[in-house]
């Protein structure tokens, strides 16, 4: 699991957000704020993905689409919850068709607040979790080790 | 300095029973259907269709009151993209709509509360 | 006749930056029908006036997208001010016109940008997200906020434009002018740009009238409509034509829009000159009673804003129609006998915003 070191790839997942927290994460993407500098490339395919974005709330149609997008992503993996919708389901919480935040559906590692979340705030959430990636990727293979 | 095209909006008040009569009129006067959809107050429904001129920018409505258990016929025969509407106002206010040409069966958004829009009696703030 | 067989596209896929699923029946390599289902992004926000009373309402109105948020929150203010008959002073009506701008400019870009992506020009999408983020810096600069920034109140707006900033905002725009007629070249003039979206997708004016489709997408067909003519805000006061091209290919939607964002530095530059000193609000006391119907333009087309109000400080009814929703049952139609590597680029060429869409 070496070869991982500082490469992690990123899938984006829009949940039921409203845009405004989705092009923050794409804008991140681009130039100006270049979250590629810390080694994560964007992917669209979750079977290559080791860190998921998340943004929106869960509604009850979305609910399975991302629970299958977790489970395909090989382990170990971290999921970021980006936006105050992902983290408690924000302004929409009162809303009959939101469940509440990405938590209700997966395990959440690493909450990023903000309405929307500022690109400075969603860079300092992908730097925490590509740290958190390397530790489990660490202790993946120190496991792996041990058994054989 | 630009010329400004603003009509006043213009409200028709109709029965149910002439909805695809007068839908049609304005559907062969060359109007777009611009939006359509439903209110549920005082235990009915009002539904509007509203129609806009392009090159005029006038702006009219057609509003129905009906009963809760009214059925209303279906106005995609004249515009056939109004099915988004007439769906969208089946699955969220329970509006018994016949002869949809693309019905989705309460299944446009596929929400698991039942009819949100529709206030029952006695719920009402 | 080829065997007929049935694609599913999204929610999740790479061109899309929201989620959307279409069932493609394609015979072959051509795509016979397209049928959407949506639902991915419904929160039911329009439930909401049961328990937010209308001026919180106005917060709510504007988390509809993230995009066009500004234009969202002020259909909603103008249609209540509308129902209560208030007065927004005139300096409130030009900042709302200038931001109008902002955001259909940056709207735009981004659209460029993800064209761009979706025919695989990588370095382009870059070159337009570059620019969008000068916007962004504006918008920070005047309100404190990027994408949704929550100026709007009813009554008037709740940030002022000082001199020193409306300076900064025109030697931007000055600078930007120079960049979008650079892109310009290369969007319109490009052989490889252009063998992507030449004759693909083409809606004619009628058919564009017929299906009720709004927006750039229907002024690229020919159809002469803008809602900003009605003259809200300060849009009476502004000298502009709608732009409109015969073509109704992906090229000529290309092309509108990007002119689109030319117009906009020259609307924005009017509005600057023209700007009176004074008040941006008034205050609003009392609660709505009455309906109305708000046009405004959108950067993706009409939308239309909906409220219905009975006297107390809870709404009966708001709904927002927005012009993603209109446009469609165009999609669909540009969809039928198209080539199954050109459906990302007729996606993208509606400008699509899912989450204005099912609210």
């Amino acid at each position: 699991m070496a070869k991982v070191k500082r490469s992690p790839w990123l899938l984006h997942y829009d949940g039921s957000s409203c845009n405004g927290c989705d092009i923050e994460v794409l804008a991140c993407l681009t130039p100006v704020y270049d979250v590629e500098r810390f080694g994560v490339v964007n992917t669209g395919d979750p079977l290559q993905a080791d860190i998921l974005l998340i943004t929106g709330g869960i509604n009850t149609q979305n609910q399975s689409v991302v629970k299958q997008l977790y489970e395909q992503m090989p382990r170990p993996k971290v999921v970021v919850a980006v936006g105050v919708c992902a983290c408690t389901g924000g302004v929409f919480k009162d809303c009959y068709n939101i469940l509440g935040g990405a938590d209700t559906t997966i395990p959440v590692d690493i909450y990023v607040p903000g309405c929307a979340a500022r690109p400075q705030a969603i860079i300092d959430g992908v730097v925490k979790a590509v740290a958190l990636f390397q530790k489990r990727a660490d202790e993946y293979s120190a496991k792996k080790e041990r058994k054989n | 300095m630009a010329e400004v095209i603003c009509p006043d909006n213009v409200l028709e008040e109709i029965n149910v029973d002439e909805l695809l009569a007068r839908v049609m009129a304005k559907k062969n006067a060359g109007l777009r259907l611009s939006q359509a959809c439903a209110v549920c107050v005082n235990g009915k429904y009002e539904l509007s269709y509203s129609f806009a001129n392009d090159d005029t920018y006038e702006y009219t409505t057609l509003r129905a009151v009906i009963d809760l258990d009214t059925n209303v016929p279906s106005v995609t025969a004249f515009y056939p993209f109004a099915f988004l509407y007439e769906n969208e106002m089946k699955e969220l206010f329970g509006v018994k709509i016949d002869m949809i040409n693309l019905d989705y069966h309460d299944k446009l958004y596929r929400i698991s509360a039942e009819t949100p829009f529709l206030k029952k009696e006695g719920e009402e703030k | 006749m080829g065997k007929r067989s049935v694609i599913p596209f999204g929610p999740q896929h790479p061109v899309l930056p929201e989620p959307i699923h279409l069932d493609l029946v394609i015979e072959d390599e051509k795509v016979i029908e397209a049928v959407p289902s949506i639902g991915f992004v419904h929160r039911g926000l329009e439930s909401l006036v049961q328990k937010k009373d209308f001026n919180e309402m106005t917060y709510i109105v504007e988390r509809t997208c993230g995009i066009c948020s500004f234009m969202h929150g002020m259909g909603y203010c103008e249609s209540v001010e509308h129902i209560m008959n208030v007065e927004v002073p005139e300096r409130g009506r030009f900042l709302r016109t200038i931001w109008c701008e902002m955001s259909r400019m940056h709207s735009h870009l981004l659209w460029l940008g993800l064209l761009a992506d979706g025919f695989g020009f990588e370095s382009l999408f870059y070159q337009c997200w570059r620019m969008r983020e000068k916007i962004l810096d504006l918008f920070e600069m005047t309100t404190g906020g990027r994408c949704i920034f929550s100026v709007n109140k009813i009554g008037g707006v709740l940030k002022d434009i000082d001199g020193d900033m409306m300076a900064t905002i025109l030697s931007v725009l000055d600078g930007m002018e120079k960049e979008v007629k650079d892109i310009r070249k290369v969007f319109l003039f490009d052989y490889t740009v252009e063998s992507r979206l030449k004759d693909v997708g083409v809606l004619t004016k009628q058919q564009a009238h017929d299906l009720g489709c709004a927006g750039p997408f229907a002024r690229a067909s020919g159809v002469k409509m803008d809602m900003r003519k009605r003259g809200y805000a300060a849009y009476s006061q502004i000298d502009f034509e709608p732009i409109t091209s015969d073509i109704g290919d992906s090229y000529a939607r290309c092309d509108v829009r990007i002119n689109e964002i030319l117009q906009s530095i020259d609307i924005i530059r009017q509005a600057a000159a023209k700007m009176p000193q004074g008040e941006i609000s008034v205050k609003v006391t009392g609660n709505p009673n009455g309906e109305y119907f708000m046009r405004v333009e959108q950067p993706r087309g009409e939308a239309v804003y909906y409220v219905k109000a009975n006297g107390t400080k809870f709404l009966d009814r708001m709904r927002v129609r927005t012009p993603t929703f209109a446009n469609l049952p165009g999609m669909l139609e540009t969809l039928k006998g198209a080539d199954l590597a050109d459906v990302p680029i007729l996606v993208i060429t509606i400008d699509p915003c899912i989450s204005c869409t099912e609210r």
